[in-house]
């Protein structure tokens, strides 16, 4: 059985993917904590604190893009409301840093705006990190499975998914904006200071979890690789390009779409969960419908159906939204709206397709 | 890095200290800056340019760069010319810590300019106690918040909304019995209004004569609320203190025009509408309701002549989307009481370097365009400001009908809540209590 | 389509019901009688006043607000009408005076300066004029003694005006004058106004029987803002005796309240019904264009908004134009800005779909993406060219002002407006769709592409100019939010996801479905919000949507018909 989980995973890559795949990880975990701290600071090749953790958040942003194009890829249904379930595990680990914030006794503004002077119920397990921990894959993975369950059984597809996704995400928004909700309001959870007993501030705790967001970005991803390539993958992209078919075939596509949603949206909560103490900061913005219709503006970009595709284009649109916005403010978003319009034009399977173009290569997936 | 002594004596002298800056550029050498000399010095400007906060932080950063470009055809600042870093955190508040962030550590910049609303500015704040940067924060916040990397310009809840109830109270401003409190959602609203309660529950005001409420972001259907209005003023003398921010506000007084609520019988007063605010809306329902703010555009002094014409003179040379139709507003001279004073704090300390341009802050004096010589406290990093309270007029602008005698001291903590009248706010160096009730005895900074 | 009639009929009513009920002066009726009085009071440069009003007059010189409410009374009690103007001139910030403290005038007309007591013209060179002060509680003693000194104008307008202000802000010294107004007055409504202000000052007579008739005469006019006055006829001292001596009279304040409470009501009722009507209909203006590009031609426009937006900035445009080129027509823009907006959005639309969106008719999920970026191109444009900040978009004078449907509910023109504009868009639409050759084609595309390409009609051209019809009646509803919310860059974002919501409910590919999801939605939001308050309402209306679309996925209205689902 252990041999055979081992042949198994040894075939979610041809041996030069493999290749590729060990130098990734290894610019990832080894290359760029050592730029960080070995190389002295005035080298060209040193990698400055603030770049690590901005890295440490795109990250935990490709997992998202990873978890979205399980979904949209490979299954072919868009949702426009995984911010949501980002926003959600994220806000489970501010609940934390928040308990962790007032240990010493005494509660933030927001619940005294309410004229409470005891945590509400629903904050007081917080304050242990195993149920954190728990939470942060049980909450968006328990709103995920419910909201599919239902939607999946009417077979609500296409379209009408992506939009009640939108209004899924947006109804959450308004809830959080409200400080009667009990978690912060618009300004949501901020100033962080501890986390397990380390101060979230200092510049070895950044670097831990910027190599924990780059472990579980390589663990999801070989997760994410070893379903796409078992006979459930094959089930889930005939359900893509045909759902009736498969469901006359004798397969009921419900459960199939229910397991890989509830995951994706898993994955979700477990990046939004990471990025939050890098960020230092989370609130009902990351909610907003905009931001959910990005992320599938970072699939489409570096091409769905391919999850290094995903990656990449996480990646891509990441990076040069921190470049513009600094370098040409008042222009970012000309270039950010013309990549769109130019990407879904010129270059329907994306960043990645362009790449298997120019190689003759067939594709990833 | 500065000498105690030194510190204390110059800043009480700090006009000394700005003529004496040709003096000073020795003492740069001395201090021994880690920057070249010719090197100019780096501003950042970390204001939203997109997203809905653009509507009223891109005069903002218009008006840092003015005052930039003023500094520089002066010669710069030791000899440095200034060079402004301008971000584009997009509304977005992750990205104001992600860029104030970049701002301190790849573009070095000695001062960030920046922020509005409450939640970016404490999404930066971790950052700036984390690299020891400085920020100069413009805009009139809900206090109860005291950090030593931020000078806080705009007013505090004793100077603007404490002052306001005050003279609504009075027999001059109508004698209101009944407060209906409306606001936006969010955390200035409702701090604001915490501490409203309190001050009138402290003046014999009992809670069943005050109503509060709260609207999201861009809600812009107020009907049922200005019908609550009026029933509630049923029961006597009625003021509305309007905390609703930004495009809400047009809505909300067309309503009250609507139902017929005028400011004579109901005044509301807002604290978050000024002239920039006022540029976008028809001005018909407003006129008559009240504003109240450290500045108006209206003032007549000879200070703000000259501001107001440079900044015409602004707009029209740097081609700024508006043109003629471009105001000034308190958010804005208090960027341009800030930039003032950072730069004097930086001639008469001699450097950039962030501990002693802080302490050089302390007691700082500008000649301000409201009419009054607005000075930093020497110990709790806000400014001594005058209350005025305008009278929305039909051009958009407001006339004074009430202001203080003279500059107000800003108490960031409240003494009307319970949880932070006992707290200090004293950065005096050596002396340290940003968030404590005792200063802390702290020589390691 | 005969359900169309119906739906014009709760407008008509509502019209209807709007000018049969709109007997109150508005304030700018009020305003222009003001004007009027002014040029009947001007005093002629001859005119001296009186010696004891002229020492009145001269109080004014001062920028205490203590002594200008001291001389208003003092006007007051004199009762000389001729002090008219200086109350005027005050209430209009024209009252001043200068360093010698020497009132003076400034004539609204020619702008001349004059002496209020000699009524002398003065020269400007050489004064330092300073201004009294006037704020809202200077104001409230003024408006009355305005009221009180015009009560025996002879121009009725005035006098309705002036009863007006006294019904509102009666004083107690003002009693015999009212009486005796009352007694000469000849006209019904300012008989009316008249009565409400005497006996509200009344109410404490020491004779039962004229605080009775008083009770009485304002149980009559149910006004909710007497309520609580009434309500202290009720109150007991601390030994549980009533404070109201008079059984009748305590009797008749409970009937009164009684009256007065089911009227607010009623008017909570009526209110929650027009206000959710007239949200209905802004959702509906703002979600007819995508019933059009994403409900027929299922593009899914996530730059529907921005063409709100440019709608509403082609009115901003156009109101500029009319200011600049033709200030006579000034008040008639917005009859110019509607075929404008249709035009001008309309072909921002064919520049999308020819330059975009005709690529992606069988990818339909990345149209999103595609016009998404459009999106943020056409915001960040806006944002270049008329700056961040809102753009000022001034209604004119007919559509300013509201409407009272009944006591307690009045509904501002504008928004009276923008429903019968919503049901004009509506029935254009069903025009367009029914009427016309295009709108045949259309529907014949929409069914079956292959078949009607068969018949001869070239899909390829109809997608073009459906597209454009789309795209400029979203235009349309640009034109009517820009009267009642702000006109700036991010204008159309805030109804993306509302406008989905409406269609996705009310039926893809079913115009009329959208009408009834808009309104339906309106009213019951309206409905709520009393109870929840307005997010949580907004929050329980997308759960019941999400829940909605599980139970009926093709929306209230499903298109009737059979088609394989791959």
């Amino acid at each position: 059985m252990r041999q055979l989980f081992i042949t198994r995973i040894a075939t979610l890559h041809s041996p030069l993917g493999w290749l590729l795949f060990a130098l990734l990880v290894a610019a990832v975990l080894v290359l760029m904590p050592v730029l960080n701290r070995v190389v002295p600071p005035d080298s060209f090749f040193h990698v400055p604190n603030w770049a690590l953790t901005l890295m440490g958040r795109f990250l935990c942003l490709a997992l998202v893009a990873l978890a979205l194009d399980l979904i949209w890829g490979y299954t072919g249904i868009l949702s426009l409301g995984h911010g949501a379930f980002f926003a959600l595990g994220g806000y489970v680990m501010g609940m934390h840093l928040t308990r962790n914030n007032f240990a010493d006794g005494g509660v933030p503004n927001f619940i005294q705006f309410l004229g409470q002077s005891d945590w509400p119920w629903f904050w007081v397990p917080f304050q242990w990190f195993w149920f954190t921990a728990l939470m942060i894959l049980l909450v968006p993975g328990v709103l995920a499975f419910v909201f599919g369950f239902f939607a999946f059984r009417s077979r609500v597809r296409g379209v009408y998914f992506a939009i009640i996704t939108q209004a899924l995400t947006f109804a959450m928004m308004l809830l959080f904006f409200r400080t009667e909700t009990g978690v912060g309001g618009d300004t949501g959870l901020t100033n962080f200071r501890t986390l397990l007993g380390f101060s979230v501030r200092d510049a070895d705790t950044r670097l831990a979890l910027y190599l924990i967001s780059g472990l579980a970005l390589i663990l999801s991803y070989l997760l994410c690789r070893f379903i796409v390539t078992s006979k459930l993958g094959r089930v889930l992209t005939a359900i893509r390009d045909s759902e009736s078919r498969v469901r006359f075939t004798g397969y009921n596509p419900l459960r199939y779409k229910l397991f890989v949603w509830t995951l994706s949206a898993m994955l979700c909560g477990l990046a939004g969960a990471l990025y939050v103490p890098q960020t230092g900061v989370i609130n009902p913005g990351e909610m907003a419908p905009a931001q959910s219709i990005e992320m599938a503006v970072w699939v489409a970009l570096g091409g769905r159906g391919t999850l290094v595709g995903a990656l990449a284009g996480a990646g891509i649109v990441n990076g040069m939204k921190s470049w513009v916005t600094a370098v040409y403010p008042d222009l970012w978003l000309y270039f950010l709206g013309a990549l769109f319009v130019f990407v879904t034009l010129f270059l329907p399977r994306g960043v990645v397709g362009l790449f298997d173009r120019f190689f003759k290569r067939g594709g990833q997936a | 890095m500065s000498d105690k002594g030194a510190g204390r004596r110059l800043s009480m002298q700090s006009r000394l200290g700005t003529l004496a800056a040709s003096g000073l550029l020795g003492a740069t050498l001395a201090f021994g800056s880690t920057a070249q000399a010719n090197d100019p010095i780096k501003v950042g400007i970390l204001h939203s340019l997109s997203g809905t906060m653009a509507i009223s932080e891109t005069s903002l950063r218009d008006v840092a760069l003015m005052v930039i470009e003023d500094i520089n055809a002066q010669g710069g600042l030791l000899g440095r010319q200034l060079e402004p870093v301008v971000m584009d955190p997009a509304s977005d508040w992750p990205r104001y810590a992600e860029q104030g962030r970049e701002l301190l550590e790849r573009e070095n910049v000695a001062v960030i300019f920046g922020s509005w609303t409450s939640v970016s500015r404490e999404a930066v704040l971790p950052v700036l106690e984390e690299l020891n940067g400085l920020m100069f924060y413009p805009v009139q916040y809900e206090g109860e918040e005291s950090s030593r990397n931020i000078f806080y310009t705009g007013a505090a809840p004793n100077q603007q909304t404490i002052p306001a109830v005050e003279y609504l109270m009075s027999e001059e401003g109508g004698g209101a019995e009944r407060f209906y409190l409306i606001g936006t959602d969010y955390v200035f609203p409702r701090t604001t209004n915490r501490i409203v309660r309190a001050f009138l529950n402290a003046n014999g005001i009992d809670d069943d004569a005050i109503e509060e409420v709260y609207f999201p972001f861009e809600h812009s259907d107020f009907q049922s609320v200005v019908a609550d209005i009026r029933r509630f003023s049923d029961a006597g003398s009625t003021a509305v203190i309007n905390t609703v921010n930004g495009d809400s506000n047009v809505a909300f007084y067309q309503e009250l025009a609507n139902q017929g609520i005028d400011a004579v019988d109901i005044p509301v007063l807002a604290t978050s509408v000024g002239e920039e605010e006022l540029r976008g809306m028809d001005t018909g329902p407003l006129v008559g309701h009240l504003a109240a703010w450290n500045y108006f555009m209206s003032v007549e002094t000879e200070q703000n002549e000259a501001f107001t014409a440079r900044w015409a003179e602004y707009v029209e040379s740097a081609g700024l989307p508006g043109g003629s139709d471009r105001v000034t507003n308190d958010p804005m001279e208090a960027t341009y009481i800030g930039m003032k004073m950072w730069a004097q704090a930086v001639l008469q300390a001699g450097t950039t370097d962030v501990d002693a341009v802080r302490q050089a802050v302390y007691g700082q004096c500008v000649d301000s365009p409201s009419g009054f010589e607005i000075c930093m406290d020497e110990e709790n990093h806000h400014l001594h400001k005058p209350v005025l309270i305008g009278e929305i007029q039909a051009d958009g602008q407001f006339a004074t009908v009430w202001e203080t005698d003279g500059p107000v001291r800003a108490q960031p903590w409240s003494p009307y809540l319970e949880d932070s009248k006992d707290k200090v706010a004293n950065w005096r160096y050596p002396w340290v209590c940003g968030d404590c009730t005792e200063p802390t005895h702290n020589l390691d900074f | 389509m005969s359900n169309l009639r119906w739906l014009l009929m709760p407008a008509l009513c509502l019209a209807l019901a709007g000018s049969l009920l709109a007997d109150e002066p508005t304030a700018e009726e009020r305003a222009e009688a003001l004007a009027d009085a002014e040029q009947e009071a001007a005093p002629g440069p001859t005119d001296g006043l009186a010696d004891d009003t002229a020492e009145v007059v001269r109080q004014f010189a001062s920028s205490r607000w203590q002594d200008v409410r001291d001389a208003i009374n003092a006007l007051a009690e004199l009762g000389d009408a001729d002090g008219l103007p200086v109350l005027l001139a005050l209430q209009d910030r024209r009252l001043y005076y200068d360093q010698d403290e020497r009132v003076l005038i400034e004539d609204p007309l020619d702008g001349e300066l004059r002496d209020a007591i000699s009524g002398a013209s003065v020269s400007r060179d050489g004064l330092e004029l300073s201004e009294p002060p006037l704020t809202n509680p200077i104001r409230r003693s003024l408006r009355p003694v305005i009221g009180q000194l015009q009560i025996f104008s002879d121009d009725v307008n005035l006098r309705r005006a002036a009863a007006e202000e006294l019904a509102d802000r009666p004083q107690a010294a003002m009693l015999p004058q009212l009486q005796e107004a009352l007694e000469q007055e000849t006209n019904a409504e300012v008989q009316r106004l008249l009565r409400i202000a005497v006996a509200r000052l009344q109410l404490d007579a020491d004779d039962p029987e004229v605080r009775l008739d008083a009770v009485q005469t304002i149980g009559e006019i149910r006004s909710s803002r007497l309520k609580g006055t009434l309500q202290n006829f009720l109150r007991t001292d601390d030994d549980g005796e009533p404070l109201e001596s008079s059984a009748e009279v305590r009797q008749a304040a409970q009937d009164a309240i009684t009256a007065i409470e089911r009227r607010e009501q009623m008017a909570r009722f009526f209110s929650d019904l027009v206000y959710g009507l007239s949200m209905g209909s802004v959702l509906l203006l703002a979600a007819m264009g995508l019933a059009i590009i994403f409900g027929l031609m299922r593009v899914i426009n996530m730059a529907h908004g921005e063409l709100l937006m440019i709608g509403a900035y082609t009115t901003f445009l156009v109101q500029n134009l009319f200011a600049l080129h033709m200030p006579q027509f000034f008040n008639f823009y917005l009859v110019a800005a509607v075929p404008a907006a249709f035009l001008v959005t309309g072909a921002v639309g064919i520049l999308m779909e020819r330059g975009v969106i005709r690529f992606l008719y069988h990818r339909p999920l990345e149209t999103l993406l595609a016009t998404w970026g459009i999106s943020l191109l056409l915001i960040q444009s806006m944002r270049s060219i008329f700056g961040a900040q809102n753009v000022r978009i001034v209604s004119p004078e007919w559509f300013s002002g509201s409407v009272q449907l009944m006591q307690g509910v009045s509904l501002s023109t504008s928004r009276l407006g923008v429903i019968l504009f919503a049901f004009f868009v509506v029935a254009l639409v069903w025009l367009l769709m029914t009427r016309t050759r295009l709108g045949l084609e259309v529907r014949a595309v929409m069914q079956n592409r292959q078949m009607a390409a068969a018949m001869g009609i070239s899909a390829n051209r109809v997608d073009m100019w459906t597209f454009g019809a789309g795209a400029g009646v979203a235009g349309l509803g640009g034109v009517a939010l820009s009267q009642i919310v702000n006109v700036g860059p991010e204008l159309g974002q805030a109804y993306i996801v509302d406008s989905f919501m409406v269609v996705v409910l009310g039926g893809v590919g079913n115009i009329f479905g959208s009408v009834f999801s808009a309104l339906g939605l309106g009213v019951f939001s309206k409905f709520l919000e009393p109870v929840t308050g307005a997010v949580l309402a907004k929050i329980f209306l997308f759960a019941a949507i999400i829940v909605f679309i599980q139970w009926r996925p093709q929306g209230i209205f499903a298109l009737k018909g059979r088609s394989a689902e791959d």
